[in-house]
Order: C-alpha cells, then sequence, then structure tokens
C-alpha cells in the first residue's frame, strides 16, 4: 500500500496528459467524475463467454474485437485510460434485473427496445445491425434461396429471447414453429444435426459461424435495416438513472463524428458487406 | 354430549382460534412490511406486473399444452422401461447374471449424470448420426433422454418396493408348485408395486418439472416461451406466470400424494 500515493500520481499526470492532449477528453474527463461504480476506474462488463467479431478470443482486456474496440474507444473519449479500464462479465438476467448494477456501462449486442429500456438506460446506439440468414450448404443445394417465398418453408430456428425471434415471426412467417435454444452454440449443433434448416443472426454473428463454426455453413442473405419494422440497432446499456449516460452518449458522438467508430466497424466487422439482400 | 366432551369441544375451538390469529398476523406482516422495502416498487413492476400477467398468459397456457403432450407419452414408457429395469435388477438365476450387470450400470449411469447432459447427448448426439427428418426431432430424442434418465429412478423405487416384499412369501409360493416368474407376477410385484406409490408420486411430481428441460434441445415449452417473453419485455413476470400454472398443476399433485401415503400408514399401523 506504500506505492499508493505514488500511482495515483502517475494516474494524475496519465490524465493531465490526456487533458493537455485533447479539448474534448477534457470535458468528458470532468463529465464522468465521480458518477463511476469505482472511482477513477471505468468498469464495462460484456458476455461470459463473449464472441468473435465482438471479442476476439473472449479477452476484451486486449482492445480486440468490435466492442472490445469500441468500450475502449468510448473510455478514451470520457477520459479513461486503458490501465484505468475494468472489464466483469455478466449475463443478460444479471444485467436487466432491477437493483445496484456491479458495472458502469455493459455491452454484449443489446439490441435497443422500448420494452428494455423502461428498465434499463441505454446510450446512442454504436452499431445498426443487419439480420442474417445461416443455412448449411445442403439447404441450399436443395433450392433455398434469399426470398421471402424460399425462405417460409425451411424449418427455423433462434436464440430465445433476442430481437431475431420476433423478425423470424413476424417477417418470415416460417410454416412451421420455429424451434428456441440458448445461446448460438446450441444452434449451430441443432443445424449440424439437421433439426433445423436455418437460423437468424446479426450479419457479424452470422458470418463467423458460418466460416468457423460449421464446417459448411452459408450466409444465405441478409435483411437491409429498413425492412425490419424497427432496425436492430445495439446500445450499451447502464442501470435505469444512470447519471454516466450523458458522458457516455457524448464519448459515442465524438466518436461518430470524427468518424472512428466507422473506423473501428470497418475494422472488425469488414466482411458485412458483400452478402446478397433477401427479397 | 357430556362433560369431557364439551371440555374437548372448547380445547378445539380455542387451538383453531389461535391458528386462525397466527395466520393472520404472519399475512399481514408480510403484506404490510415487504411494500415498505425501499426497492419494493422496482421489484413488483419487475416481477408481479398485473400488465404483463394478462399480456402473456394464453400464450404461456399454449405452450403448457407442450409440457403435458411430453409428460403424457412420457410417463407410461418411463414405467415400462423402470419396471424392466427393476426386474433385470431382482432377477437370482445365474445364468442371467449379465442382465443383472447391465441392470446396475443403466441405474448407475442415468442416476449419476445430470439430466440436462443425457438431453444434450441424446437430443443433438444421435440425431447428428445422419437421422432423417422426422425421426431426428427432438421431441422423439428429448423424450427417451427423459424416460432413461427417469427409469433409473423409478427402477431403484420398485426395486426397493420388491426386496421389502418378505421372502417367505417367495418360499411360500414356490412350495406351492409356482414358477419364479409367476412368484414375482402374483406375489410380490402386486405387493411391491402398491408399498412405493407414494414414493412414484414424487417422481411423477418432479417430472412435471424436468419436463421443461427439453426446452434446451429446441422444444418452445412454458418455460422457453417465459424465457423469451422475459428478454423481449425485460420483465420477469412471465416466469411468475409459469410458476402459477405449475403450482396449479402440482399442489393437487402433492397433495393427492399425501392423502395416498396417510392411508398407507393407516392401512399399516
Amino acid at each position: 500500500m506504500t506505492n499508493f500515493p505514488l500511482k495515483s500520481l502517475f494516474f494524475g499526470a496519465v490524465v493531465m496528459g490526456l487533458v493537455a492532449a485533447t479539448g474534448s477528453a477534457q470535458a468528458a474527463g470532468a463529465c464522468a467524475e465521480g458518477k463511476t461504480i469505482e472511482a477513477g476506474k471505468l468498469t464495462i462488463a460484456t458476455g461470459n463467454p463473449a464472441y468473435y467479431p465482438w471479442v476476439v478470443d473472449d479477452k476484451p482486456e486486449d482492445g480486440k474485437g468490435f466492442e472490445a474496440a469500441v468500450a475502449y474507444a468510448v473510455a478514451d473519449k470520457m477520459g479513461f485510460a486503458k490501465d484505468e479500464v475494468m472489464w466483469v462479465r455478466s449475463s443478460f438476467d444479471e444485467a436487466i434485473q432491477p437493483g445496484a448494477k456491479n458495472f458502469d456501462f455493459n455491452l454484449q449486442q443489446f439490441s435497443i427496445t422500448p420494452e428494455r429500456d423502461k428498465v434499463v438506460d441505454f446510450s446512442e446506439p454504436y452499431y445498426s445491425a443487419a439480420m442474417a440468414v445461416l443455412v448449411r450448404k445442403g439447404s441450399v443445394d436443395a433450392g433455398a434461396k434469399p426470398e421471402l417465398a424460399s425462405l417460409k418453408g425451411l424449418k427455423w430456428g433462434a436464440v430465445a429471447g433476442t430481437t431475431g425471434l420476433p423478425v423470424v415471426l413476424d417477417l418470415i412467417k416460417p410454416n412451421s414453429d420455429p424451434l428456441l435454444y440458448d445461446d448460438n452454440a446450441n444452434v449451430t449443433e441443432a443445424m449440424k444435426s439437421g433439426q433445423i434448416d436455418a437460423a437468424l443472426f446479426d450479419l457479424p454473428t452470422a458470418l463467423y459461424l458460418a466460416a468457423v463454426v460449421l464446417d459448411d455453413g452459408v450466409v444465405l442473405g441478409q435483411f437491409p435495416a429498413d425492412r425490419t419494422e424497427k432496425p436492430d440497432q445495439f446500445g450499451l446499456l447502464m442501470a435505469d438513472g444512470n447519471p454516466l449516460k450523458a458522458c457516455v452518449d457524448e464519448a459515442l458522438e465524438a466518436l461518430k463524428a470524427d468518424g472512428s467508430l466507422a473506423k473501428i466497424e470497418a475494422e472488425w466487422l469488414q466482411e458485412a458487406t458483400g452478402v446478397p439482400v433477401i427479397k | 354430549m357430556n362433560r369431557r366432551e364439551k371440555y374437548e369441544a372448547r380445547q378445539r375451538r380455542w387451538s383453531i382460534l389461535i391458528a386462525a390469529a397466527s395466520t393472520i398476523a404472519t399475512l399481514a406482516a408480510i403484506v404490510i412490511l415487504v411494500p415498505m422495502a425501499p426497492g419494493w416498487s422496482r421489484v413488483q413492476q419487475s416481477f408481479f406486473s398485473g400488465e404483463v400477467f394478462l399480456k402473456t398468459l394464453p400464450k404461456m397456457l399454449e405452450a403448457f399444452l407442450v409440457d403435458i403432450a411430453i409428460f403424457a407419452w412420457s410417463t407410461p414408457l418411463i414405467a415400462i422401461v423402470g419396471l424392466a429395469a427393476a426386474l433385470a435388477r431382482s432377477t437370482r438365476s445365474p445364468g442371467l447374471f449379465p442382465l443383472r450387470v447391465f441392470g446396475t450400470i443403466f441405474v448407475d449411469v442415468f442416476r449419476g449424470v445430470p439430466v440436462v447432459l443425457v438431453i444434450y447427448l441424446i437430443g443433438f448426439g444421435v440425431p447428428g448420426l445422419g437421422l432423417p427428418r422426422p425421426w431426428n426431432s427432438p421431441y422423439i430424442w428429448g423424450t427417451v433422454a427423459l424416460v432413461l434418465t427417469y427409469s433409473a429412478y423409478v427402477a431403484e423405487i420398485l426395486r426397493g418396493g420388491i426386496d421389502s416384499v418378505h421372502p417367505s412369501q417367495r418360499a411360500a409360493g414356490i412350495s406351492l408348485g409356482l414358477s419364479e416368474s409367476d412368484v414375482m407376477r402374483y406375489i410380490v410385484l402386486p405387493q411391491a408395486v402398491r408399498r412405493v406409490v407414494p414414493a412414484n408420486m414424487n417422481m411423477l411430481i418432479a417430472l412435471q418439472k424436468d419436463v421443461a428441460l427439453l426446452s434446451f434441445i429446441g422444444p418452445v415449452e412454458i418455460l422457453r416461451q417465459a424465457g423469451v417473453y422475459k428478454s423481449l419485455l425485460a420483465n420477469f413476470t412471465p416466469y411468475v406466470v409459469a410458476a402459477v400454472v405449475f403450482l396449479a398443476v402440482t399442489v393437487p399433485a402433492t397433495r393427492y400424494t399425501d392423502y395416498l401415503m396417510n392411508r398407507q400408514n393407516d392401512a399399516r399401523s
């Protein structure tokens, strides 16, 4: 404990350095002061496990992967150095249950919906996800096409509790009831065992599953964001009424304005182009 | 009514009064004190929202039909497989030793492995071998997994019942000229099965709830439907709906089990 004052002096110097470097960081740094769960630290939560391409190798501390990179960029704009960011893990349930949170904000592809917004707070969206249809090569050989009429005849699966499910039910309206699973691993397992033909994911996840998890996975097509009634937008989740929301929004606005958010997206989610659009 | 009867009647009225008063006091304490907790309004909104309750109830009841269907076709299968395993373990002939070993392994393995693992392994694994539709349906293989697990428990309960029939009865049967199998069928099993009815009722109640585990491999039954609503509405009330629906079925079943047990105890004493 003896070196504690030295350490805080060092952090102070880092923060001062950042403040000197950019004017906006100064405003944001001051903004977040005293509003975080642990003073001088920013506690960020993500899923357990966190999946590629959102977080690479389930190690958000490395800052690799789209969400890990966004988290560090937001932290930077808010005036937190890389070593002042702490990671915790949380499930979806933990994140939306009433009561105190153990994180300042949580990012694991939480889609912003009005119902969820009643219980927790969301930041401005940091990504608009197109929904994509994942199938195996056998279905394509059997004649599945990226057209609604063709999709109706497939046996569908989805991860229960994602916003993909309403899209399946309301937009595709399959002929038989979809089967539902706990997570992506179970959905792909059901595809492997031939129990379902197709599943709906956000595009980056679908691309990852097709390329890495399934031997013969194909992303059949994507629904453009305006096709779905409410486009799926990911937001940073915070406890209801968290005063930090203003600072987080400000940081995200700044990232959008100076083009760095687009740059991060291009770096980690570049494959998203080139998938046919569903007619 | 003599003096003693009057006294006892008075005592009874008095104890009913005390029971009623203490029940009311306890309920009042809960009803008054819990809402005084600072977070009550948020908890109420998240877990006991009347609006969400009414909105989700119809679809939840529909999903509960899936539970009932799986339960209905699993129960007779469990009874058959469980009885077969119990009989396999209760054989005495030296030539049937492999059957006893198989019965023992079956019971040990399926009682020792978590139900969820069995469901995953059989529900995803067997169809993964390349079965065509509809033979790879999760309903079929999920049922197989449940039946195997529950048969193992039921087999042990039945074997306990079989062992509880005194050996002298078997000896008496044989000395009357009945074969081993006739002794089992006409003398031992009727008594054994009757003795373990309450224990098997407990298994039925447990099965009613474990049917929900099939949702892990796809079927949308009531608990899965509740999970979907929970995520979409960011509200836990659908789970309360599921609990209410389950209670509506399990409470009468439990009471009936108690009644059976009491009757059996009375008959024995």
